[in-house]
């Protein structure tokens, strides 16, 4: 007999009886400040559980040293902007849309996602949840079909973030029956109209956004914040790779290691490389590796056996020719 | 007249504001919001017209808010309402329900009465807007 | 010779096959809980066992003729017995009852099986009976509220708040005109519904024929003033079933869609009632009159949330339940457990709510509690929080009374509801601001403001007389 069973009188939470919970991560009241308040900067950006956030970006994601920067920067400025509207200097609200720059795998996402937080436990956004689209999920492939697409996207995102992959993709100017700029038309309403309610960030290759922001200057116009994601360096992918073959409680023999660095360091200059992804991609492939080995040897096999991953495990690969 | 239908209607309008209020309540329990409108107000008429689907995804009630207005201009002479829907099991059924918009005029309802044997009485309600056909009722223009 | 089981003459119940501590109650099993107080001198265990055996097969002596039976199958059997704490002398035992002893969807045949013999037992000083459990397998058998909350709420078209009614007052001697401009009055003014008392029923100051005549009237002209739908609880109480169906069959003629029914006439009578309310399509509300001579006191009788569970069962749309803060009896807890049983679809045991078994009623609908009793709208923000949404509130004399009249009476308990639930929506703590949401309410509102003038110190604090035995405690 579960304790829940359905509960008619008081919809959606309790019972009659008992008082409804505050929503979790209620923030605190921000009262305004007199004159000659004086605030600790530090002590208030981790009540508004904003350090928390970057904290978990540091951990979750290694290097990228000058996104994090960016991100640190970009969250000092509005946590400054909220203590000026504290003391009633007046301002209008800043424009908080953005545009993330760089390969695929390089951590856009992740960083979308706890910019999200940052901008909730600011009040800039009331929900912080992220909503993440593509071309596709926009734009409809028949007359009329784009419009209820897109805002039936718009309308999920309502109170988070909407994060569009590849943007570009959403302007083709050769084609007449390309429907993607009526998307553009309204996400450019949007963006301008409803600031309080939705953040926009765009995503892709660098070189593609620079024309399409050439082409569409009314986006340009709108984004405040650009943030460009470097490709991780060998070093840094191996340490990523480290980070993943522990999460899957499995570890590198030391030959294992210095012959995964050698693969990273020939895919890296190949064609389609995506960063954070490859090195997941390349990891899974040694795990398929090794049971395939374990079983072919016959042996008994042992909990260390199962967790050591070998330089036989990625030597076989076509990256080493 | 006021036709008193729907949850909040014996208090002052709603504000946008006061909508948002329920609107998020409605979406935090997870309830699907949907925008309805009708020119016709008998009570035993439950089938308004649907402003497009029940929107089950949104999180934030500026989507609703959103639809509202979207429906109040499209149809300013006609009565528009809000409805919450629960599925869980065991309930499968409006949870909220309010109106948030009416016609600038409501002339209200005729009682007819048709008379039986022995003191009985039939009695049928008729809004008087529904006289005229649809789409010209309550003053919008034709065409 | 030794005495056997089978021996001529009298032997303990506890010998006999009624006590068996270590039967395992079957999921198919109707289980009883009973608080025994057994005489001095009876063990609990006995008592338990006699109990057991007196609602099911035993008589006070060995007979012969059991051993033409599969007796052990037949037998209840007390399976536990446990001291209340805190109050000497007094015991809950726990009963089983084989399915096989019911006949199917008989409510007459549960309670004359369960209550019909044994509560005058002489060794026994009081008996209650506290909590049934009524398997899935049994409650199929029955057709359950013709309609249930959900479907009444459809009906209706109202959601999102409790529903209003009023029982039209005096209680006696209004004529039929005059009765009908009561009730418009109230309907027009706010309230979804108005009732007939439990006493109206058809005596020489009115008459059923006009009064229904006259209500539907005013039903009919309120619903034209607001554009709602309204209805009146119409007696159909009478004295012979027959009467019964002519009394409703007019009011179903009369486009009426809602009746009512006293306790009084009986659970056979209440089924037929039921089963002729959903072949009709009209509400069926229930007043249980006369339950507080055998529901009130502690010790000796039945549980009001044992004849609420008998019911649903037969199946009512309505059932009042009590008001915690009206001028009835009717303890927190134990009344939050009486609107659980009602409305929830699984009920779980919990001490502190009277409630001693997990209950599972299936799908079968819930019964809408009606709160009536001594309440006013100063109390919306109480009523509101023990009650919850899925309710009738009914204010006869808190509509009727009012200074402004009846239909400002209706009004300020309509605007009441309405802002209380539009706080408790967006958030507010309206437990602790409930006056203050009240008094921003009648700002918009004077018959509001009249009434929380009138009213407002008004409170009836009595010890209830049925409190739970337990209380939940803290957890730190």
């Amino acid at each position: 007999m579960t304790a829940q069973g359905f509960a008619m009188p008081a919809p959606g939470r309790e019972v009659a009886g008992e008082q409804a919970q505050p929503r979790e991560e209620e923030l605190p009241e921000e009262e305004p400040l007199g004159d000659d308040a004086l605030v600790d900067l530090g002590a208030w950006q981790k009540q508004l559980a904003i350090s928390a956030a970057l904290e978990d970006l540091d951990t979750e994601l290694v290097g990228i040293a000058p996104v994090k920067t960016r991100v640190r920067e970009i969250a000092a400025l509005l946590l400054v902007d909220k203590l000026r509207a504290r003391f009633g200097l007046e301002a209008s609200r800043p424009t908080l849309h953005m545009c993330f720059t760089g390969s695929p795998g390089t951590g856009k996402t992740t960083v979308a996602l706890r910019m999200a937080e940052i901008l909730r436990g600011l009040g800039y956004l009331r929900q912080g949840h992220l909503v993440s689209v593509t071309r596709d999920d926009l734009v409809g492939e028949y007359v009329g079909h784009t419009a209820p697409k897109t805002k039936a996207v718009l309308r999920r995102a309502m109170g988070g973030v909407l994060l569009i992959d590849e943007a570009y993709y959403l302007y083709r100017a050769d084609s007449e029956r390309d429907y993607g700029q009526e998307a553009i038309e309204i996400l450019l309403q949007v963006m301008e109209a409803q600031r309080d309610d939705l953040v926009v960030v765009l995503a892709g290759y660098r070189d593609r956004m620079d024309s399409f922001f050439t082409s569409n200057p009314g986006m340009a116009s709108r984004i405040a914040h650009h943030i460009d994601f470097p490709d991780f360096t060998l070093d840094e992918l191996v340490r990523i790779a480290d980070l993943m073959v522990a999460q899957e409680s499995h570890r590198f023999s030391p030959e294992a290691r210095q012959a995964f660095r050698e693969y990273m360091a020939l895919r890296m200059a190949q064609p389609r490389f995506a960063n954070a992804r490859s090195v997941r991609n390349a990891i899974d492939r040694m795990r398929l590796r090794q049971a395939n080995r374990l079983v072919a040897a016959g042996a008994l096999v042992g909990r260390d056996d199962l967790i050591r991953l070998e330089p036989v495990d990625i030597r076989p690969s076509r990256v080493f020719g | 007249m006021r036709v008193t239908q729907g949850t909040f209607s014996f208090l002052p309008d709603l504000t946008d504001e006061e909508i948002t209020a329920q609107l998020q309540y409605a979406i935090d329990a997870g309830w699907a919001v949907a925008v309805e409108f009708t020119d016709d107000p008998h009570p035993r008429n439950n089938l308004w017209e649907m402003w497009g689907l029940p929107m089950f995804d949104i999180a934030d009630a500026a989507a609703g808010l959103g639809e509202i207005r979207a429906c109040r201009a499209a149809y300013p002479h006609r009565y528009v309402r809000v409805s919450a829907y629960d599925s869980s099991y065991g309930r499968q059924t409006t949870a909220l329900s309010f109106i948030v918009h009416r016609p600038p005029d409501e002339p209200g309802f005729r009682l007819d009465r048709q008379e039986a044997s022995d003191r009985r009485v039939r009695y049928t309600l008729s809004p008087y807007a529904t006289r005229e056909p649809h789409g010209q009722r309550y003053g919008e223009p034709r065409g | 010779m030794a005495a056997s089981r089978w021996t001529a003459g009298v032997i303990p119940y506890a010998e006999m096959g009624y006590y068996e501590p270590d039967y395992q109650p079957k999921a198919t099993d109707i289980l009883a809980a009973f608080r025994v107080t057994p005489q001095p001198g009876v063990p609990p265990e006995e008592a338990g066992a006699a109990v057991a055996g007196e609602s099911s097969t035993a008589t006070w002596t060995v007979v012969w003729t059991d051993r033409l039976t599969a007796y052990e199958h037949y037998q209840a059997k007390c399976y536990q017995v446990l001291p209340v704490p805190g109050r000497a002398g007094e015991y809950i035992a726990y009963v089983a009852y084989d399915i096989d002893l019911f006949e199917e969807g008989s409510i007459p045949n549960l309670t004359s099986s369960i209550i019909g013999n044994v509560f005058g037992f002489k060794a026994l000083k009081a008996l209650r009976l506290e909590d049934l459990r009524i398997p899935l397998h049994y409650t199929k058998t029955f057709q359950g509220p013709p309609h249930g909350i959900v479907t009444e709420r459809e009906y209706l078209d109202k959601y999102g708040r409790p529903l209003l009614g009023a029982t039209t007052k005096p209680k006696l001697g209004l004529s039929a005109r005059n009765y009908g401009r009561v009730v418009y009055e109230a309907l027009r003014g706010g309230l979804d519904f108005t009732k007939d008392d439990e006493n109206i029923n058809s005596q020489p100051f009115m008459r059923w024929r006009d009064r229904y005549l006259f209500v539907m009237e005013a039903v009919n002209r309120a619903a034209e003033q607001t554009g709602e739908i309204k209805g009146h609880y119409l007696n159909v109480t009478a004295a012979t079933m027959e009467d019964m169906y002519e009394r409703a069959e007019f009011a179903k003629e009369l486009g009426s869609v809602i009746v009512m029914a006293d306790l009084t006439v009986g659970y056979t009578a209440l089924h037929s009632m039921s089963k002729w309310a959903r072949a009709n399509g009209m509400l069926l509300h229930l007043h249980r009159a006369g339950h507080s001579t055998y529901t009130r006191q502690k010790t000796h009788g039945v549980s009001f949330r044992v004849i609420a569970k008998w019911c649903r069962l037969l199946g009512v749309d309505h059932i009042h339940a009590g008001t915690v803060v009206g001028k009835l009896e009717g303890d927190p807890s134990i009344t939050r457990g009486y609107y659980d049983t009602c409305r929830l679809a699984q009920v779980p045991a919990d001490p502190a709510r009277g409630l001693y078994f997990d209950q599972d009623w299936g799908s079968m609908p819930g019964v809408m509690p009606v709160a009536s009793g001594g309440i006013h709208a100063g109390q919306m923000h109480q009523l509101l929080h023990y009650l919850g949404e899925d309710v009738v509130l009914q204010f006869g004399g808190g509509t009727i009374g009012h200074p402004m009249g009846v239909a400002a009476g209706a009004t300020a308990n309509r605007v009441a509801v309405e802002a209380m639930i539009k706080a408790r929506n967006e958030g507010r703590d309206y437990l602790a601001q409930g006056e203050e949401i009240l008094r921003a309410a009648a700002r918009h509102c004077a018959p509001l403001q009249a009434a929380l003038d009138t009213w407002g110190d008004i409170s009836f604090e009595y010890e209830a007389t049925d409190m739970p035995d337990v209380v939940a405690t803290p957890v730190r």
